[in-house]
């Protein structure tokens, strides 16, 4: 579970680092969408690189799923009977909401890869398919309601790396001194920050009207 | 020397067998035969026990595993011996009445463990840790047993530190320790202030390895309730098993009772709550004799009673006396006040006004009865407390007295007092609410730990054959006044290094004919415990089981408490019969026998403290002298000091069960005179 | 003080349970919380109703004999054993909910009373150094580290009350587990067994039943004796070097 959600926060920063591209003009992000299915030729077929990483992080989705699945099903076991009245104490929202933050983020991923990946569903017009990126981008975000399902998407990814980065470190077993453990948790909050925050960027951007076709 | 010289060939005693002139307790007991110890060791003090271990005889390691020992309690001295016994592959029962083994009471010893290692090399020995135990109990202890206890002392360190204990260390990464109650050498280990807790823990997982190595059997929520004699030989015993109500007989070769003391019969003490003499008491009436029962330890410096609410006591380390200073007002009118406003000038350091060369750091029954004194004059702080009094009336008194840390934090500083005493602190300021950096803490003594318990010889064998008793269940190593830091080493020494050194000379005649299920003394023994479960039951009457062992620890504190008087301890036995009486007719124990049933659990306890706590005061009126914990009114210097009578007393009182008094019965006295060749007695002096 | 107290009753281990309300009049704040029971238990007793039972021993918060889920909190709103939580703490007209630990692990056995033989058997899995009796080497021999010293010290205090099991929203025990495991792997004399112990005592926590750590930290919280969260982390370290090594 460690490992793939590592896996996660590594991608999620490339993919956010690579949003941003939207601030450079259509051309430039549309240079960048290709080049992503270029990098590595010819040692590479054509998005070569990109099915690799794909099948990386479909096995890793699959992994980490399996490893939720698991922990929730043991933790069902482990207490058949609930308490009457349970206070929390030491735990945070993120730590709490790992499960239903992690289907939260499931289901949006899927909407989101139907979006701009699979179908390219333009909500704006309905068309799919569309061969300009950013165009879908733009798009996109100029619907009020999609930045609003895609803002809400990334307080639950927020969230979720916010407990995940610490969860991971600790798991792995890296933060065995309350110093260590206290770095690990401000990793939690910057990676959450910086992920959920770039990633916001884009679609705010586009609503307020800094970014336009 | 007609007892004395037997055993004890080409020795010269520096002590005559005593003779008893006093007779206080007449009426009340039977003289019986003297006592010996048959299996006292000879030679010089320093030689006996590798003798004995040498002549020992060994059991035949394909033996051992077809012999059954049944262990009966598990902290230190239980523990220890379970854990060994598993070891050397005899098939172990181990049986607690807690949840888990890790709960015995020694977890709760907070300050350290003695042992002569002399890593301080300041002129500490084996000897001086035996002449010092010996002192300290007044001369009430057997030489050869303390000797024994002392040579083992080191090797009980090295044994826990191999096992994990995470003892204090210096800076080199080597054992830390210091000094401790008084004691002019560094001689006391510890972990923090809870050295109790890591040298069971220590214990518990040499346990609970031999239990998955198949050698060791734990009963958990399993409480002895009888013992199995068979031919005049401890075959077993019969547990009830406290979650299903089940009576169960459990047969065995050989049975060590290694279940703690009895502070419990003062209701308040500063034992665990299900402490109890249960199992040593079955044993005393089936037999086995109790020795010196009035000896009790009690601690000066606990946590004061706050209300009648109150179910148990709790001690603060005795070091907070090395830096705190006990006084109460000088005038009974300022006792309400709030001590800040009490001036220096109407306060009263007691303890340093009587004993100015030791202070506040007399020894632990010299400062408990001063400040009982100081609270019967009516100088005691704190909330008043409804009390019974001599004549059977109440009357309400406040029992403490102030422990102050202001001169200390203005010395040392506020810093330098956190970082020597800031656990004890807190843990006074989350029981009482109070800041102890600001208001002075309040102290009273309370019932710590017996020195009294079921008489052995010198091979922790009962007078019972096949019954040892081991740790504080016995009487056998601390006289009449216990050293700090001296329990814990004596439960260990038993259960790692006595015990399973003479128990194999007992089992060496083994394998022995298995016992019969139906043999008539077990049917007996479980007859007669299913019979007295039923009759907690059946009674019904009208008051809580509670109730009546509030009442007896009151009796008991009041009269066979710090101080005891020839009246007070016949008035006491007066109380105690009528109350015992009336606990047989009266008692309401609700709920059924077949589940987990608390107030039944206490009721088979308190029936047995009803009849201890006669026998403690028969013991204490007989004892007509003050050593060690057990001060006699009678008995003292014109100064009021303790003042002891070796040419009466120098003998163990080890008693015989006699039938209950209320049924006409009256307890046997056997006296085993102590004769000592390798030290000689003195008054002791800390004025 | 006046209470309303909510106490799960349950006659035995196969029996339904349920929550019944009592008022509870005379408290004082001076009490412990186990006092206040005991209060409780004597009032029941005069009315002839049956006392309520729960586990308590030496009432100084050392043995780990006393439990109880108090307002949905482990030995209730203070860092301390239940025995040593006052009174003092709560308010006069409170409603007190009282409830057993709930772990599939740590079955009722009668209203508050619950079995934790699981952390006894976790122990007998690996939590022990093999010393036997007599085989030990002069205890100065082996110098530990002062630092490791303390920090097996530290840890060491657990007293096995099962506070983290019962706070932790997955049931697990990993607080207690890895209490154990960084205790004895901060010794020396603790090496030769470091990896195969970890490994065992782990297999036996989730034979038991446990549940797996989410790192969510509820343990650390409940822990009367302070247990930081990482020796979880010293727990994973170690199983992840074990594993690779083989065991």
């Amino acid at each position: 579970m460690a490992v793939s959600g590592l896996l996660f926060i590594g991608f999620v920063l490339g993919h956010m680092y690579g949003n941003l591209k939207a601030f450079a003009g259509e051309e430039s992000f549309n240079e960048y969408a290709h080049h992503l299915r270029e990098l590595g030729t010819p040692m590479l077929p054509y998005e070569g690189f990109l099915w690799i990483m794909r099948v990386g992080l479909i096995a890793a989705v699959i992994v980490h799923i399996a490893c939720a699945v698991a922990l929730w099903s043991r933790a069902a076991k482990a207490r058949p009977v609930k308490y009457a009245v349970k206070k929390n104490r030491g735990s945070s929202i993120s730590s709490r909401t790992m499960r239903w933050g992690g289907l939260t983020l499931l289901l949006f991923i899927v909407w989101h890869l139907l979006n701009f990946t699979i179908v390219k569903i333009n909500p704006s017009n309905g068309d799919t398919g569309g061969e300009n990126p950013y165009a879908l981008v733009v798009d996109t975000f100029d619907t009020w309601w999609m930045t609003i399902i895609y803002l809400v998407a990334m307080v639950a990814l927020g969230l979720h790396l916010h407990h995940g980065t610490f969860s991971s470190l600790q798991t792995l077993g890296l933060t065995n001194s309350a110093t260590s453990r206290a770095r690990a948790r401000a990793a939690g909050w910057v990676v959450a920050i910086v992920v959920a925050g770039g990633f916001s960027l884009v679609p705010l951007s586009v609503l307020v009207g800094i970014i336009e076709k | 020397m007609a007892a004395g010289t037997h055993y004890l060939p080409g020795l010269t005693p520096t002590n005559e067998p005593s003779v008893q002139k006093s007779d206080d307790a007449a009426g009340f007991y039977e003289l019986g035969e003297k006592l010996v110890d048959d299996k006292a060791p000879t030679g010089p003090i320093e030689e006996r026990w590798t003798t004995r271990k040498f002549e020992n005889r060994l059991v035949n390691p394909a033996n051992r595993r077809k012999l059954d020992i049944i262990i009966v309690g598990t902290g230190l001295a239980g523990g220890a011996a379970a854990a060994t016994l598993g070891e050397a592959g005899y098939n172990v029962k181990s049986f607690c009445y807690q949840d888990s083994p890790r709960r015995a009471h020694s977890i709760a010893a907070q300050g350290g463990i003695n042992a002569a290692k002399n890593y301080k090399e300041d002129g500490d020995s084996t000897y001086r840790l035996f002449y010092d135990t010996v002192k300290g109990g007044d001369y009430r202890s057997r030489e050869s047993n303390v000797y024994r206890l002392a040579s083992e002392s080191a090797n009980i360190i090295d044994q826990c530190v191999a096992q994990g204990v995470p003892f204090a260390r210096d800076y080199g990464g080597l054992l830390d320790n210091r000094s401790f109650g008084g004691v002019q050498v560094s001689r006391t280990f510890y972990a923090r202030g809870q050295t109790g807790q890591q040298l069971l823990l220590g214990a518990y997982q040499a346990m609970e390895r031999q239990v998955a190595a198949g050698t060791v059997e734990a009963f958990t929520r399993h409480e002895m309730l009888e013992l199995i004699v068979v031919d005049g030989k401890a075959r077993g015993i019969v547990a009830r098993d406290m979650v299903t109500g089940d009576i169960e007989t459990h047969l065995a070769d050989v049975v060590v009772l290694a279940s703690g003391g009895y502070g419990n019969v003062f209701y308040l003490s500063t034992n665990a709550m299900g402490s109890n003499v249960t199992a040593a008491w079955r044993a005393h009436r089936k037999g086995a004799y109790m020795a010196n029962p009035c000896y009790t330890q009690i601690h000066p410096t606990c946590i004061p009673v706050t209300g009648a609410h109150q179910s148990k006591l709790t001690l603060m380390s005795e070091s907070l006396r090395n830096d705190g200073r006990i006084w109460v007002p000088k005038r009974v009118e300022d006792c309400e006040k709030d001590p800040r406003q009490i001036a220096e000038d109407d306060r009263d350091y007691f303890l340093e006004r009587i004993y100015p060369s030791f202070g506040n750091l007399v020894p632990r029954d010299i400062a408990s009865r001063a400040a009982k004194y100081m609270c019967d004059e009516g100088r005691g702080v704190g909330p008043e407390i409804e009390e019974l009094q001599p004549d059977g009336t109440t009357k309400k008194v406040r029992r403490g007295v102030y422990l102050d840390f202001k001169d200390a934090i203005e010395r040392l500083g506020k810093h330098g007092v956190e970082e020597k005493y800031d656990n004890l602190l807190d843990m006074y300021e989350r029981i009482t609410g109070e800041n102890p950096y600001e208001v002075p803490m309040r102290i009273y003594p309370a019932v710590h730990y017996v020195m009294g318990g079921l008489w052995v010889n010198y091979e922790l064998q009962s007078n019972i054959e096949g019954l040892f008793v081991t740790g504080e269940a016995n009487f056998s190593d601390h006289g009449a006044n216990r050293l700090g830091a001296s329990a814990l080493m004596q439960g260990l020494a038993d259960g790692y290094f006595v015990l399973p050194n003479t128990i194999r000379e007992y089992l060496a005649d083994g394998p022995f004919e298995k016992v019969d299920e139906n043999d008539p003394a077990v049917v007996e023994a479980l007859t007669s415990v299913k019979e007295r479960v039923a009759k907690f039951l059946s009674i019904q009457g009208t008051r809580s089981v509670e109730s009546y062992h509030k009442e007896l620890g009151a009796i008991m504190w009041e009269y066979c408490g710090m101080e005891r008087t020839e009246e007070g301890l016949k008035l006491a036995i007066q109380k105690i019969r009528d109350l015992r009486a009336d606990f047989w007719t009266n008692v309401k124990v609700l709920g059924a026998s077949d589940n987990i049933n608390q107030d039944l659990e206490k009721a088979g306890r308190v029936a047995d403290f009803l009849e201890l706590g006669e026998l403690m005061c028969i013991d204490a009126l007989n004892r007509r002298e003050s050593c060690g914990g057990h001060f006699r009114a009678e008995s003292q210097t014109e100064d009021g000091e303790a003042l002891r009578h070796d040419d009466e007393f120098a003998y163990v009182a080890a008693w015989e069960w006699g039938g209950d008094s209320n049924d006409g019965g009256q307890p046997v006295l056997h006296k085993e005179d102590l004769i000592y060749t390798a030290i000689e007695m003195k008054q002791r002096s800390y004025k | 003080m006046k209470l309303t107290l909510k106490i799960w009753r349950q006659e035995n281990p196969t029996a339904t349970g349920a929550i019944h309300t009592y008022e509870l009049d005379g408290v004082s704040k001076d009490m412990s919380f186990l006092e206040m029971l005991d209060l409780l238990n004597e009032q029941l007793v005069t009315s002839g109703e049956e006392p309520v039972a729960f586990d308590s021993d030496c009432r100084e918060g050392i043995c780990g004999m006393c439990s109880l889920m108090i307002n949905g909190e482990a030995h209730g709103p203070e860092v301390t054993t239940t025995c040593q939580l006052h009174m003092r703490s709560f308010n006069d007209g409170d409603t007190i909910t009282i409830e057993p630990w709930r772990a599939e692990p740590f079955p009722v056995l009668k209203d508050l009373v619950v079995d934790r033989s699981a952390f006894d058997r976790i122990i007998q899995a690996g939590g022990y150094i093999s010393a036997n009796t007599g085989s030990a080497p002069e205890a100065n021999s082996v110098p530990a580290p002062r630092d490791k010293a303390m920090r097996a010290f530290n840890v060491a205090t657990c007293i096995g009350c099962g506070a983290c099991v019962a706070a932790c929203p997955n049931g697990s025990a990993s607080l207690f587990m890895g209490a154990k495991i960084t205790h004895l792997g901060e010794l020396p004399q603790g090496q030769p067994e470091r990896w195969s112990r970890v490994v065992d005592m782990v297999g036996q926590h989730d034979h038991e039943g446990f549940g797996g750590c989410t790192n969510i930290g509820e343990c650390a919280s409940a822990c009367p004796k302070e247990i930081p969260l990482d020796v979880i982390s010293q727990l994973n370290k170690d199983l992840r070097t074990a594993l690779k090594n083989g065991h």
